[in-house]
């Protein structure tokens, strides 16, 4: 057996080799590609569109309230409790109102920007 | 002065103490330029969010509010409800984004954001301007409580509310100005809260009915018909607009650590502002019942101040009085050191920290000589023009600061197309309407007709006059569209988080 060479090569017995190194989309967004225009678009829109939401909300209950009591007098003259109803409109439950509606947006606002940096991080293979 | 104003003396007394002192432990915790700006960016949303707090309750919201809910009903509930509201479209259009944009001040921002030295320079004068009409009732309501509570001559309340800003601004900056800004937004609600139980149960104890719900008390609409309807309208756009313009609201955003932060401190402001507002129109309306001849007079603004009195005898009214004394002397420190900051900062960016005769100071002389122009400049023109009315310059501020740094936040935010010549024509536009309004509503003496009501209460054509302005001419100059207006936008939106370019 002493006409045998040297030992082969040991060789680790892996997959294919990758075809592309792994780049994330942030590189989109640095390079400022139009794929990386459209995901800041995208950003940029679906914040707009709820803040816009909110404030619809906002105008639609609290700002309407004037001209609800302009076209419909008798409003002033409603009493909840024994107390006028525009005080118990203004002076109390509008604060707990904006509370919430400012809580929504919160919590909304952060799953937009969590679900972005997930679409941005998620390497492509 | 007699025994009546011991109470008050005290009270002041230990505001004071307490103010400087607070301001002095935050003297060893701050030591570089950005110490003195932001607080080195490093304050936690709850403590941030009660300095806020502390900051935005002026005189108006404690003092005002009760004596014009006294004299003109649920129509003034407005006031309360835009300024609250006001840090809602705050939240939701421009915590955020303002926090990352990563400027100290509105002209850093404008600057950043549309690459122009000119835009800047509108900007720094803008918020010179918006801050001092704020600072100037500041000062003159100081100048009434001291003297209703405690018979000193209108001047002494401008020179110590002065003095004592000036100590603690250009001593700690930023980084103590935090702490007692937090410290007096408990204290104020303290304030008021306390005096306000004990008064609501002497109240039910009396058993004497609710206010009569008539001449119009409990309508919430301005009266006079469309012009009511109007006024109450434009008092809702300029409230629930002119806070994200406010120079001392807008500079304790950049005090959070990220964007993140600041939508939650927002939220929290929310939360305290609420609960503080419950307040001030429950004075208004004991005062319906126990002080009805106070109503329409100069005195309706020393409601507050006055009804422990009026309800209660011996050592207990004594002691409420002098709580809400030491309550509105807070507002007054606290409102006006945040809007001196402002200025402050402004002016040693634009003006003090300038090259001068070859020679440049640094970073903290400057704003500490900023400081001193920022406080003395106000307090002089309150001493020499005794009463301007203190919630009308108010309110003028807030139209002014929703007719032009509105429109160039929302639209630098959330539009691409914005230019720099867009940016000063409506910048320009809103300055311009705005100043013209006040300076026709100081004129007139008795508003009568549409014309007087419209320049009376500006914000409802103002702001759309100044933010169409600012899209019509940007669109006309499209070819100036600054070339990193996309890399800006990027720092704007995307969270720190992730590992982006940020320019």
């Amino acid at each position: 057996m002493s006409d045998q060479g040297p030992a082969p090569e040991r060789v680790r017995v892996s997959g294919p080799p990758r075809r592309r190194t792994p780049t994330a989309r942030t590189a989109d967004i640095d390079d400022e590609t139009r794929l990386g225009g459209m995901y800041m678009g995208s950003l940029l829109r679906e914040q707009l569109r709820l803040a816009l939401g909110i404030l619809t909300v906002l105008g639609l209950t609290v700002g309407l309230l004037p001209l609800a009591f302009h076209l419909v007098p008798e409003l002033s003259g409603t009493e909840v409790l024994g107390v006028p109803l525009a005080w118990v409109l203004l002076g109390v439950l509008v604060y707990p109102w904006l509370l919430v509606l400012g809580w929504v947006y919160v919590r909304r606002a952060e799953r937009n920007e969590h679900d972005f940096a997930e679409l941005v991080t998620e390497v492509e293979r | 002065m007699n025994l009546d104003a011991a109470p008050g003396i005290v009270a002041v007394t230990l505001v004071t103490i307490a103010t400087l002192a607070i301001g002095t432990w935050g003297l060893r915790l701050s030591r570089t330029t950005s110490d003195f700006f932001v607080a080195s960016r490093s304050v936690r949303p709850r403590l941030n969010a009660s300095a806020i707090g502390g900051e935005y309750l002026s005189a108006a919201s404690f003092l005002g509010v009760a004596g014009l809910v006294l004299t003109f009903g649920a129509d003034m509930l407005w006031y309360p409800v835009g300024w609250t509201a006001g840090y809602l479209v705050l939240l939701v259009l421009v915590a955020a984004p303002l926090r990352r944009s990563g400027a100290y001040t509105l002209p850093d921002f404008a600057e950043a954001r549309l690459g122009s030295r000119a835009v800047r320079s509108v900007c720094s004068l803008l918020v010179v301007a918006v801050g001092w009409l704020y600072l100037l009732p500041q000062f003159q309501g100081a100048g009434i409580t001291l003297r209703s509570t405690l018979g000193a001559p209108t001047w002494v309340g401008p020179v110590i509310v002065g003095l004592v800003v000036l100590a603690n601004v250009t001593s700690g900056g930023m980084r103590s100005i935090t702490f007692v800004q937090a410290f007096q937004y408990w204290l104020k609600l303290t304030a008021l809260l306390v005096p306000g139980t004990v008064l609501v149960a002497v109240w039910a104890d009396d058993s004497t009915p609710f206010a009569s719900g008539s001449d119009g008390w409990s309508v919430p609409i301005a009266a006079g018909g469309g012009e009511g309807l109007y006024v109450t309208y434009s008092l809702i756009i300029a409230t629930f607009l002119g806070t994200m313009g406010l120079p001392h609201v807008v500079v304790r955003f950049y005090t959070n650590p990220d964007g993140r932060a600041a939508r939650r401190t927002t939220l929290v402001v929310l939360a305290l502002l609420g609960v503080f507002y419950l307040l001030p129109p429950l004075y208004g309306a004991l005062g319906r019942v126990y002080a009805p001849e106070l109503a329409g007079t100069r005195r309706s603004d020393a409601l507050v101040l006055e009804l422990p009195r009026i309800m209660l005898d011996g050592p207990v009214g004594e002691l409420l009085t002098g709580l809400v004394t030491a309550g509105a002397f807070a507002a007054f420190l606290s409102t006006s050191s945040g809007l001196s900051i402002a200025v402050a900062g402004v002016l040693s960016q634009d003006v003090t920290g300038r090259p001068w005769a070859g020679r440049r100071l640094g970073g903290v002389s400057a704003f500490r000589l900023g400081a001193v122009v920022a406080v003395t400049v106000p307090c002089v023109v309150a001493l020499a023009v005794p009463n301007l009315g203190v919630a009308r310059a108010v309110g003028l501020a807030f139209a002014m600061a929703a007719s032009t740094f509105c429109p160039l936040l929302l639209l630098g935010i959330w539009w691409r197309r914005l230019t720099p010549t867009g940016a000063i024509a409506g910048l320009l536009a809103g300055g311009v309407g705005c100043s013209v309004a006040i300076v026709w509503t100081l004129v007139v003496s008795r508003p009568d007709g549409w014309v007087d009501t419209l320049m009376g209460q500006p914000a409802a054509w103002s702001f759309p006059l100044a933010i169409t302005t600012m899209v019509v001419v940007s669109l006309l100059t499209a070819a100036r569209i600054p070339a990193h207006t996309g890399r800006f936008l990027v720092r704007l939106h995307t969270p720190e988080v992730l590992d982006l370019d940020r320019g």
